[in-house]
């Protein structure tokens, strides 16, 4: 396999951030190793559930708007990788918590909204794998990547009735992070790699879709 | 100048709505296929789920709400499946979309009619579990019949929006389930814990935070859906 620049960087990134945060990182003081996992649940987090679903909001508005078939390879590469990242949130989530908080999972306030997340993304790859047409695929998974960004912020409010005991953000908060200046420095590279990471992969993946488009018209 | 008799007058959004409902209701009353099953449906789930617990250790006023919702959400899948399904087979859609009325107008009308199928459903079923779970709801059933019809719109909108996707697609029946259930979520949420309030006695004025979030979830998906179904036809 080929690797372009931006993979390069991006695994270089990666791998650098994480012997970083293996070796060179102090242990938490409360929770002891296990808290190293923050390190990739927080940057998977911003990028499955932030990032990933804000493209593919934006370019699903766009699509039904200009119609482009770029916007779509887009839209659903961005679902493809941030599907990928979301599922990474909801598994180190649990590693977490059973030794810190006693039990793998509670349905807390943000861990159910990340696990509809996940299912509305599910939904949008499942609904495009059952349409053939192009243009009618497009159409429709646009209307779902609307929908479900417009759903966030009701289970948000749903769900908010409910106690949360999930950490409150050390980075992305208006006030001065709460975080040891080594620990701070290796959250905020594992945010930069993992940034570069999904850069990295949609990239791959929109060439990917392009091909598969291209080889599609040629068989029809 | 036209003599008067020559003059076309488009029906309006409503009334070409309330025409569109009206057939669909008119099929579903005269073939009874659909609202039979999912009442039948809604009566066995009510039965299967109260052996489902142990009833000597949960109380049947703790058990009611929650069975009162998965059998709304269910039975209401089913209802809705029917609604774009009906005019599949002989491609009846596309008499409706060449007719000289909105797009806006068709999504309303079935929304409409789907409305009118889930209300017929819950109004066996509240009964049914009143009456079979012992619970009784005299003192409070205006604001929980208010809840269930907020909750209805806003399950029927969102339904009936997807109905439309998934009849042009390979997985219709499995992949409406799918994609909606998601949605419901912040609707049977608030739902089912505002009637879990009123069941035990609490105030009224206890589960308005509730309400509002269910009136915002239907003034906000009614419009959006409105103006995104034109975009889930299959043309």
């Amino acid at each position: 396999m080929k690797f372009s620049k931006l993979g390069i960087i991006a695994i270089m990134a990666v791998v650098g951030t994480y012997v970083r945060a293996i070796f060179f990182t102090p242990f938490d003081a409360l929770q002891g190793p296990a808290q190293k996992i923050l390190y990739v649940h927080a940057p998977s987090a911003w990028v499955g559930l932030y990032l990933a679903f804000g493209l593919v909001f934006i370019t699903s508005i766009l699509y039904l708007w200009l119609k482009d078939p770029k916007l779509d390879r887009v839209a659903s590469s961005s679902a493809e990788v941030g599907f990928v990242f979301t599922s990474v949130v909801l598994v180190t989530g649990p590693l977490w918590a059973k030794p810190v908080w006693g039990a793998y999972w509670t349905w807390d306030a943000r861990l159910t909204l990340t696990l509809f997340l996940w299912f509305i993304y599910a939904g949008y790859l499942i609904l495009r794998g059952a349409i053939d047409d192009f243009e009618m695929r497009a159409r429709f998974s646009a209307v779902i990547g609307i929908l479900g960004a417009l759903l966030v912020p009701f289970i948000h409010l749903s769900v908010y009735f409910f106690r949360t005991m999930h950490p409150m953000p050390v980075l992305l908060k208006p006030s001065a992070p709460s975080m040891p200046r080594e620990m701070l420095i290796t959250l905020v590279s594992s945010f930069l790699a993992l940034t570069l990471l999904f850069a990295w992969l949609l990239r791959e993946r929109y060439l990917l879709a392009v091909d598969r488009d291209a080889a599609t018209e040629a068989g029809s | 100048m036209p003599p008067r008799a020559m003059v076309h007058r488009t029906p309006g959004v409503l009334a070409s709505a309330l025409a569109i409902t009206r057939k669909d209701l008119l099929i579903e009353f005269r073939s009874r296929s659909v609202i039979l099953s999912a009442v039948a449906f809604a009566v066995l789930a009510i039965t299967i789920f109260f052996f489902a617990w142990d009833p000597t250790a949960v109380a049947s006023v703790d058990l009611a709400p929650g069975v009162l919702w998965v059998i709304f959400t269910f039975s209401g899948l089913l209802g809705l499946h029917r609604s774009f399904g009906v005019e599949q087979p002989t491609r009846a859609i596309d008499a409706l979309l060449a007719a000289p009325v909105g797009r806006e107008a068709i999504y309303l009308g079935k929304l409409l009619a789907n409305l009118g199928f889930v209300i017929v459903v819950q109004a066996i079923s509240l009964p049914a579990v009143a009456l079979l779970y012992n619970v009784p709801i005299g003192g409070y059933v205006l604001p929980l019949i208010g809840i269930v019809l907020l909750a209805s719109v806003g399950l029927v909108a969102v339904g009936t929006l997807f109905s439309s996707m998934v009849v042009s697609t390979r997985l219709a029946e499995l992949l409406l389930p799918l994609l909606a259930l998601p949605f419901f979520v912040p609707v049977i949420l608030p739902a089912a814990q505002a009637t879990a309030r009123l069941m035990n006695g609490r105030p009224v004025a206890e589960v308005s935070g509730y309400v509002s979030i269910l009136g915002a979830f239907d003034v906000v998906f009614l419009v959006v859906c409105t103006l995104l179904y034109p975009y889930t036809l299959d043309q």
